[in-house]
């Protein structure tokens, strides 16, 4: 059995029941944390535990698997240089995640374009809208089931 | 006649004429955009006061098309996001599937990767810093600096036979040896740059047209670049002690003395200065990387990963199959399960490759011969993220210079 690692402990003395799960394949340190809990999960590490950077959001869809999504957070340390990857899987029918925007910044973007190729909504962000693709796009096209020889018209901008 | 009549009536217009915002769109396609991208600029008189940044026009599914593809095939979408630096990406998205391979480079290749990493690192700087450069005015800086980047490229195409879209590692391994005379080459362009380099620093470091554009504009402070993520030569300007090479040591860079330049205003000054001090650094890397460059195989001495050298595919049953077992629709290299992160200090800051290995139907091992799911950090999304905040209460001359050391690349940014 693997020996929990600082983060860990701390979170589950403050947070119960939000860490579902963890291991460290490859040396990546993780943690599964519950799909509520993301927003104070990372508020703790931000503030107690100096994971100052958000480096990463992303997610990936395991379809046909059920549940399909997790919601990757990568999280720096730049004090003490260590690394550490939160997961939360969000619902399969309507996904949504509370948002980080008022953490990092950079969150903005992160959730935005999570949501534009993946469909995940992210509660109480700012102006969640598409970014990397069109306002008329349809569809999210990183899911595994949107096919990847489809084709849309590409709409030009309203203004 | 009609001018007059035109000039007359503007300063005849009510006063609420002359206070009222305007919207200024710049870009998608303008010449100091580096790339395709829109700024909508809110503007009071000179002064931008709000700002809006569009970006998603060279978006074209580098990362769902890596799902549909081998593990070596997806290493040529690599090469299209930095297309300036093309083998950091190459080198960083390897090294990510080495990792779920469990596998590690033999020395001489580590050593080669190293050297084109650098390579790449010092033409990204100098095409970010000369086009800049060229906005404000110095285009003999540009002009040099193109120059240089030319004779780095020459070294890279020497080797892989390709100027940008270079391809130039396998995943396990490298292609193969570096040429002959390759090393006696890369002497003689140190020097070369060195020069540049010092032409530059005359021309530009303490011109004063260059040195009121750029001081104390675009001012990020630490906390901002923190939360906004910042990472390579625009963090560092800001005062973030933090490279990829350092602090999370890959391929060989831990064997040489080098150090980490750092800025303190975070202003677009400390930005070019960063970046010139960093290429001095890189070249400093690429001396002492040929002074030690071992011999042996730049490969692993895998057949499951590696192709078999020409003379045994030709000339042996077992060469030809291990050939075809991973060249043929089907086969490939395998990777098992798992999900890694791999950074690298890409020219712009971190480019991290997740990726993802997960079986299919069709898996029957556990190992798959597709990835997953391949996900890049651009390091230039967080900076063009976070060019509202740099522009914002600037003047509307001050976009240019500040954008351009933002150093955003379309094709990392819209992957």
């Amino acid at each position: 059995m693997l020996d929990k690692f600082p983060e860990h402990i701390a979170i589950e003395k403050q947070l119960p029941d939000a860490v579902h799960d963890w291991h460290t394949d490859f040396g990546d340190r993780t943690l599964i944390i519950d799909k509520n809990a993301v927003a104070k999960v990372c508020k703790i590490l931000r503030d107690e535990h100096g994971f100052n950077m958000l480096v990463d959001l992303t997610c990936v869809d395991y379809h046909p698997r059920r549940p399909r999504f997790e919601v990757v957070y990568h999280l720096l340390n730049l004090d003490k240089k260590a690394r550490l990857r939160l997961k939360a899987i969000p619902d399969d029918k309507v996904p949504v995640l509370p948002t980080i925007t008022d953490l990092w910044p950079i969150a903005d973007w992160l959730e935005r374009e999570v949501w534009d190729l993946f469909g995940i909504k992210f509660e109480g962000h700012p102006n969640l809208k598409r970014i990397l693709l069109y306002e008329e796009f349809k569809g999210h096209p990183l899911r595994k089931d949107y096919p990847k020889t489809k084709r849309q018209p590409l709409v030009g901008p309203q203004n | 006649m009609e001018i007059k009549e035109h000039s007359t009536a503007i300063s005849e217009a009510s006063p609420e004429f002359h206070q009222r915002d305007m919207l200024l769109n710049v870009g998608p396609a303008h010449p100091a955009m580096h790339g395709i991208i829109r700024i909508i600029a809110k503007t009071s008189g000179e002064m931008v006061v709000d700002s809006e940044v569009e970006i998603g026009y060279l978006h074209r599914a580098f990362e769902k098309s890596c799902e549909d593809t081998t593990w070596n095939q997806a290493l040529v979408y690599t090469d299209r996001l930095n297309y300036v630096s093309a083998c950091i990406n190459n080198v960083g998205y390897c090294m990510a599937v080495e990792k779920l391979l469990e596998v590690t480079l033999p020395p001489r290749g580590q050593y080669i990767r190293t050297l084109l990493c650098e390579i790449s690192r010092i033409s990204d700087h100098l095409t970010c810093v000369g086009a800049s450069a060229m906005e404000l005015g110095a285009f003999t800086v540009f002009l040099y600096m193109i120059k240089g980047r030319e004779f780095l490229w020459e070294l890279i195409e020497e080797y892989c036979g390709a100027r940008v879209t270079t391809m130039a590692t396998r995943v396990g391994g490298m292609p193969h040896d570096l040429p002959e005379g390759w090393l006696d080459k890369l002497t003689w362009t140190i020097s070369e740059i060195r020069t540049i380099l010092s032409e530059c620093h005359t021309l530009l470091t303490k011109n004063r047209i260059f040195v009121e554009r750029m001081e104390d504009i675009g001012v990020v402070s630490k906390e901002n670049a923190v939360a906004w993520g910042f990472t390579g030569p625009c963090g560092r300007a800001s005062g973030i002690e933090y490279d990829v090479r350092k602090d999370f040591p890959y391929l060989v860079y831990h064997e040489f003395d080098w150090t980490v330049p750092v800025g303190k205003r975070g202003d677009n000054m400390d930005r070019y200065l960063v970046r010139m001090e960093e290429m001095e650094q890189s070249l400093r890397i690429l001396e002492q990387c040929r002074d030690k460059i071992p011999a042996g195989r730049v490969s692993v001495d895998d057949k499951r990963i590696t192709l078999p050298d020409k003379q045994d595919t030709y000339g042996n049953i077992e060469g030809l199959i291990n050939h075809f077992k991973l060249i043929m629709y089907g086969h490939g290299v395998r990777v098992p399960q798992g999900e890694v992160y791999f950074p690298v200090e890409g020219a712009n800051g971190e480019l991290g490759f997740y990726i993802v290995s997960h079986p299919d139907a069709h898996s029957t091992d556990g190992c798959n011969g597709m990835p997953w799911r391949v996900r890049c950090r651009p390091p230039c999304y967080n900076m063009v993220a976070g060019l509202r905040p740099m522009i914002n209460n600037y003047m509307i001359a001050d976009i240019v210079p500040t954008f351009g050391s933002v150093n955003m690349i379309g094709g990392e940014l819209d992957r």
